[in-house]
């Protein structure tokens, strides 16, 4: 047993756990407030990649500008998806909203293939690249600064939801809807605003995961892993998320490093399936009483 | 011209098909069926053929989520499941085509029920991304086993039945439909049973159906072992067509497509799962046609695929905000309409 590897596998897998984590904010975001499974996370992940790297590398923006950029114009698209295909299917089955969600991510897949086209790209290097050690393991540069910035994010986002009023909102209106309209809050305000933070949030983990891997049509499958993390935290669980995310971040670093990289999306469906057996609305989700 | 129906009993009000204009339609619709492999080319037919494997998994996956109301995004996999029981049986020990079909469809369904016991604690949308799971489960075991030919798949012979060989669209046709009509036939019988009700009523609500009397872990289990079957059939029909299999040819897109197919058709209702497999099949040639027909067409083919994923896509969400109930709700519009016409409906 080399200890060693165990634990840079381990290190690395975690901090990848953080951009999990991030990204499963941004779902869990929505889905308190409006209840919609927004299974086009990844999509709304890799439409901020893309809009980063138009105005990075396409404009030539400098990055202090492009980064805001890319995250506002991620949030205008939150807003038009909430207006055009979410309003629309208020008080339908939850099923409706999940399978428009599902044609949404086709269609950004479709358009960042017509725009950019399939290929793989790269984003500019903005993180520091010189190697990290912590103790005796070696992590690769960009995925210790993403964790750091994801953390930051996180960090942030928690605090924002415990002190602003907008945060508040939202909280109210996550737990009753009904009592959070009685007391004066507007609440379609609070479900554009769910949607735009949680497109804005899904552009940053974008951004991250992009300048670590390339970014490609095909990084939509990201938000599978997101899915996964959401499902077993619990889908209202801010905390699960996190738990969660840091959780399926080691087992994929576990079982990309000891058994493969095919085996990773694997390993974190089988976690999936096992958590959901045991406990069926996952780790700290809210176990809802159904009566007749 | 028929403008009403008198029903003098309940057998008569059961029926499947209640009026002599719908024995004629279907007799006319059967005809047409015969005739079309004469008449029609090469491309048609092998279209005729996808079209015909698509309807069938979608009339199964109507069956899970359209009657039951337990939403699957796992489909392909079973599909998979019957291709790959197909390919194997073939090309190991020769059994005959009808032998292989049905065993497809068994081992599909036993993949199903495995799938379908987490559906009494899973509930909804998680039941959804565990049959997501379901997908990448079977990708894997396809991709990762020596008798499944690995990532390179596996190579079918033609289909022999009665010494002749089926390796044309026209003679596949004339396996592939008579399958697919006989298996919506079936699903069309079975909400007239108990099993189907049963089905109908757990989709309604799950807990009033548990009260009733309806046993909810046998009926899950029994949709999801219907459905697979379905979708297990289409997959060996499926491998005689393509005649070569790999995991890439049951992607997580196929399962989403058939979930696409059955919203735009009509969730709950046979003639919506014909109506939207065929649609959402035709869709991507339909653009193929237009892009031939576009001046320049040769610079925009690169173009091609994308469009088709934004059409796709757009076809989902605008008939789920426009028109929830699909095409075959569309349909009935306009058959009221002649029905009541010149009165406004």
């Amino acid at each position: 047993m080399d200890w060693g590897y165990l634990f840079e596998v381990s290190l690395t897998g975690v901090m990848g756990g953080g951009l999990y984590a991030l990204a499963g904010l941004a779902f869990v975001m929505v889905y308190k407030a409006t209840r919609v499974v927004n299974l086009a996370i990844g999509e709304m992940l890799m439409a901020g990649g893309y809009l980063f790297f138009t105005f990075a590398a396409m404009w030539a923006l400098p990055l202090w500008l492009a980064i805001p950029a890319a995250v506002l114009a991620s949030g205008v698209l939150g807003a038009v998806i909430e207006q055009c295909m979410i309003r629309p299917l208020l008080g339908e089955p939850p099923i409706s909203a999940f399978m428009v969600t599902i044609g949404l991510g086709s269609v950004l897949v479709g358009l960042v293939e017509m725009i950019w086209s399939a290929d793989q790209r790269r984003l500019p290097d903005f993180m520091p690249t010189q190697a990290i050690t912590i103790g005796e393991a070696f992590l690769a540069p960009k995925v210790f600064w993403g964790a750091v910035i994801a953390a930051v994010f996180i960090a942030a986002v928690l605090l924002v939801f415990r002190y602003w009023r907008g945060g508040v909102a939202l909280r109210a209106t996550a737990s009753d809807q009904a009592a959070a309209y009685a007391v004066g809050i507007n609440v379609p305000r609070v479900f554009s605003l769910s949607w735009v933070v949680s497109a804005m949030l899904a552009a940053v983990s974008g951004i991250i995961v992009g300048s670590i891997g390339g970014i490609s049509s095909s990084m939509g499958v990201f938000g599978l892993t997101v899915l996964v993390v959401v499902i077993v935290g619990g889908l209202d669980s801010v905390l699960g998320a996190l738990v969660a995310g840091l959780l399926v971040g080691l087992v994929e670093g576990l079982a990309g490093g000891y058994l493969g990289g095919e085996y990773k999306l694997l390993a974190t469906f089988i976690v999936l399936v096992f958590i959901l057996m045991v406990r069926p609305y996952g780790l700290f989700g809210t176990h809802e009483i159904e009566r007749l | 011209m028929r403008i009403g129906t008198l029903k003098e009993s309940y057998v008569a009000d059961a029926a499947l098909f209640d009026s002599r204009t719908q024995h004629v339609w279907l007799a006319i619709g059967a005809a047409a069926l015969c005739l079309f492999p004469f008449l029609a080319n090469d491309y048609w037919l092998y279209l005729a053929c996808l079209v015909a494997i698509n309807v069938a998994s979608s009339a199964g996956l109507n069956i899970l989520t359209g009657y039951t109301g337990l939403v699957s995004l796992g489909q392909a996999a079973f599909m998979g499941l019957g291709a790959y029981t197909v390919a194997i049986l073939q090309l190991r020990w020769g059994t005959p085509l009808a032998l292989n079909l049905l065993a497809a469809g068994v081992v599909a369904m036993l993949g199903g029920i495995v799938v379908g016991v987490p559906s009494l604690r899973v509930k909804g949308l998680y039941l959804a991304i565990v049959t997501i799971a379901a997908t990448f489960i079977a990708h894997f075991l396809f991709a990762n086993f020596d008798f499944t030919g690995g990532t390179t798949g596996l190579s079918m012979r033609p289909a022999r039945v009665f010494g002749t060989d089926l390796d044309t669209s026209f003679r596949l046709y004339w396996l592939i439909v008579p399958v697919t009509v006989l298996m919506l036939f079936g699903a069309a019988n079975l909400f007239r049973t108990r099993i189907g009700r049963a089905f109908i009523a757990i989709r309604d609500r799950d807990i009033s159906a548990e009260v009733l009397g309806i046993a909810l872990l046998r009926y899950k289990l029994l949709s999801f072992g219907l459905s697979s079957f379905y979708a297990g059939v289409a997959g060996g029909l499926f491998a005689y067509f393509f005649r070569v299999i790999t995991p890439e040819s049951f992607p997580l897109s196929m399962s989403i497509f058939f979930l696409a197919a059955i919203i735009v058709g009509g969730m709950g209702s046979t003639l919506g799962s014909i109506l939207g497999a065929a649609f959402m099949t035709m869709v991507p040639e339909l653009l193929k046609l237009i892009f031939d027909l576009l001046p320049g067409g040769a610079d925009l083919t690169v173009f091609l695929a994308p469009v088709r994923l934004v059409i796709f896509g757009l076809l989902i969400i605008v008939f789920l905000v426009f028109e929830p109930l699909g095409l075959a709700e569309m349909w009935r519009r306009t058959r009221r309409f002649f029905h009541l016409w010149p009165f406004r409906n």
